[in-house]
């Protein structure tokens, strides 16, 4: 039996007979992430996927536990860190409705025009990336240039690149800069501008379109069914964007247009993430137009920490404020599942109370561990190097996926 | 302090439900602009997959399935499935209780392909076994890891013994 076995896994290894065995991962440069694919091949034709993550597991829900509420936003920053605004705005909406609590409108649009920023930045690293991947790497660096554009609004806005934490229960850290609406349509302009050039070099372009078209799709069923949503879904004509379906914040003031693929393959996935972009720009520039002034926290001292003044200058703003820092906000007893639309897809936190400063359990269910769940199937008859593009489109986060 | 409403339009989803299950439910309650109910974890199955294929509710979507560990309450452990429908735009969340010294729920792996993964991650966890799961192995952990990291009762700082180098050739990784 035992000989039987090492028989079988010899001519696995062996390459010249039928079936190879291979291990490709956990660190190969055309994946990037930490992520090993079991792989049985016949010749370059993939017979069997099997995907293997954890590499990048950090004990996230165990941590948070071990902090109180505002302590767990920078954590979720480390999720998915193309575009941490979401993680944090997700986290705040879900505590914030466990409380009962209805932060300023102004705060609720910050929230949006971030969110929104933030999922263009995600596009763009994935486009770019899936691009260069393909082959054109100039289209990389054009999107890179854009992201970057957008990084250094986020920066002016929260001091951050990618590490935000710009959230807190009960509202955001600070309000938006001097001139932010009009930063942001100048880079709008310049972004147009990138886009309409990548789209020349992509659109049309032969090479990309025979990488990219007819690859990684599999049945609409089956990609509902592997609970995959967010552009991959909406690349195969499923309409289902948590904005529209379940809208939160502001989303039902504003217009906009959920876009949708036809093949579900990896070109109508490229599609869909580049129209996003377009549809996030809309969204923003609708947003900027009515947000109104007013403060960006709620005024409630049990939820936010009291103005420097009073903290050194009375006692009960400096009780107040050590009362927050150290207990945290108490959060009544119950559970709660919140989803919002993250960039790959529905992003859903769980988190229950027990009534003291800290989450008892706070679970996050990251989009893309469904994306790779259902690439061993996406996978099976395509060839070694549609294993980067498919990857590539489902835009796979380590620190989101493995968590 | 500004009071949000938690309060829904009534979609009549859970009196559907209780409708078509009499004396199955457990619970039932609406909150947060969802409807919750507690099962049994005996009848779980069978409603899942009526849950699952009937019209009238057409959960296509099993969005996340956790759990959590009350650790000295009775029943310790509730799973939690997140289900929602796309055609239908309604959610549902599920509860199943499972206690301390009989950790099985049913797998629903076969009604919905996002199970495998999700069951695999609250085994890993929790150490709660799936019965009829295809594939029941850690997910997120390695394969020689001792106990269940989220379980209440694991010390967050606890360190793990060193995993001896494995030679592949006299100890073949398993089959897959």
């Amino acid at each position: 039996m035992a000989e039987a076995a090492q028989d079988l896994l010899e001519m696995e290894l062996d390459p010249t007979s039928e079936i190879m065995s291979l291990q490709m991962g956990p660190s190969h440069p055309a994946t990037h992430g930490t992520i090993k694919f079991w792989l049985k091949l016949d010749g370059e034709k993939i017979l069997n996927c099997d995907v293997e993550i954890g590499y990048l597991h950090r004990g996230f829900e165990k941590m948070c536990e071990q902090r109180t509420w505002n302590h767990v936003v920078p954590y979720t920053d480390r999720l998915n860190y193309i575009s941490p605004l979401i993680n944090n705005v997700g986290f705040a909406l879900a505590a914030e409705k466990l409380l009962g609590l209805r932060v300023p409108d102004r705060c609720q649009y910050i929230r949006m025009i971030m969110s929104e920023i933030s999922r263009m930045t995600d596009h763009f690293t994935c486009l770019g990336m899936a691009a260069a991947e393909a082959g054109a790497l100039s289209v990389a660096f054009y999107a890179l240039e854009a992201r970057e554009t957008l990084f250094d609004i986020v920066t002016e806005v929260t001091g951050a690149r990618l590490t935000v934490s710009y959230t807190r229960v009960g509202g955001v850290t600070q309000d938006l800069p001097e001139g932010f609406a009009d930063r942001v349509r100048g880079a709008f302009v310049d972004i147009r501008q990138v886009m309409s050039d990548c789209d020349k070099l992509l659109s049309k372009n032969r090479i990309f379109i025979e990488r990219m078209s007819g690859v990684g799709a599999i049945p609409v069923d089956d990609v509902v069914s592997y609970g995959v949503t967010g552009p991959l879904l909406r690349a195969c004509g499923v309409a289902y964007d948590v904005r529209k379906a379940e809208p939160y914040l502001f989303y039902d003031r504003l217009e906009f247009t959920v876009p949708t693929g036809t093949q579900g393959d990896n070109y109508d996935r490229f599609s869909v993430r580049f129209e996003e972009i377009r549809q996030s720009m809309r969204m923003i520039e609708q947003a900027l137009e009515q947000i109104p002034p007013g403060p960006v926290r709620v005024d409630d001292p049990r939820v936010t920490l009291p103005p420097k003044k009073d903290v050194y200058g009375n006692i009960q703003g400096l009780m107040n404020h050590f009362k927050l820092v150290i207990e945290g906000v108490r959060i009544p007893k119950g559970d709660i599942y919140q989803a919002v639309e993250g960039a790959n897809g529905e992003l859903g936190l769980y988190l229950v109370s027990d009534g003291s400063g800290r989450p008892y359990r706070v679970r996050v269910r990251p989009p893309c561990f469904f994306g790779m769940a259902a690439l061993g199937q996406m996978l099976k008859g395509c060839l070694i190097s549609d294993i980067i593009t498919t990857f590539g489109m489902i835009n796979m986060i380590g620190g989101e996926c493995d968590r | 302090m500004t009071r949000a409403t938690n309060e829904m339009p009534d979609t009549g989803l859970l009196s559907k439900i209780e409708a078509a299950f009499p004396g199955k439910i457990v619970e039932s309650s609406s909150h947060y602009g969802y409807d919750v109910v507690v099962l049994k974890r005996d009848d779980a199955f069978a409603i899942f997959a009526t849950l699952r294929y009937h019209q009238e509710f057409a959960f296509n979507l099993l969005s996340d399935l956790s759990a959590t560990d009350f650790l000295g309450q009775e029943p310790r452990f509730e799973l939690v499935y997140q289900l929602y429908s796309i055609p239908l735009n309604h959610r549902l969340q599920v509860k199943i209780r499972v206690p301390e010294d009989d950790t099985w729920a049913a797998s629903v792996s076969s009604l919905w392909k996002s199970g495998n993964w999700l069951e695999r991650e609250v085994w890993d966890m929790f150490g709660i076994k799936f019965t009829d799961h295809p594939d029941l192995r850690r997910i997120l952990m390695y394969e020689e890891f001792k106990g269940y990291p989220l379980r209440k009762d694991y010390p967050v700082n606890k360190r793990q013994p060193l995993v001896e180098e494995r030679d592949p050739i006299t100890n073949p990784w398993p089959k897959r």
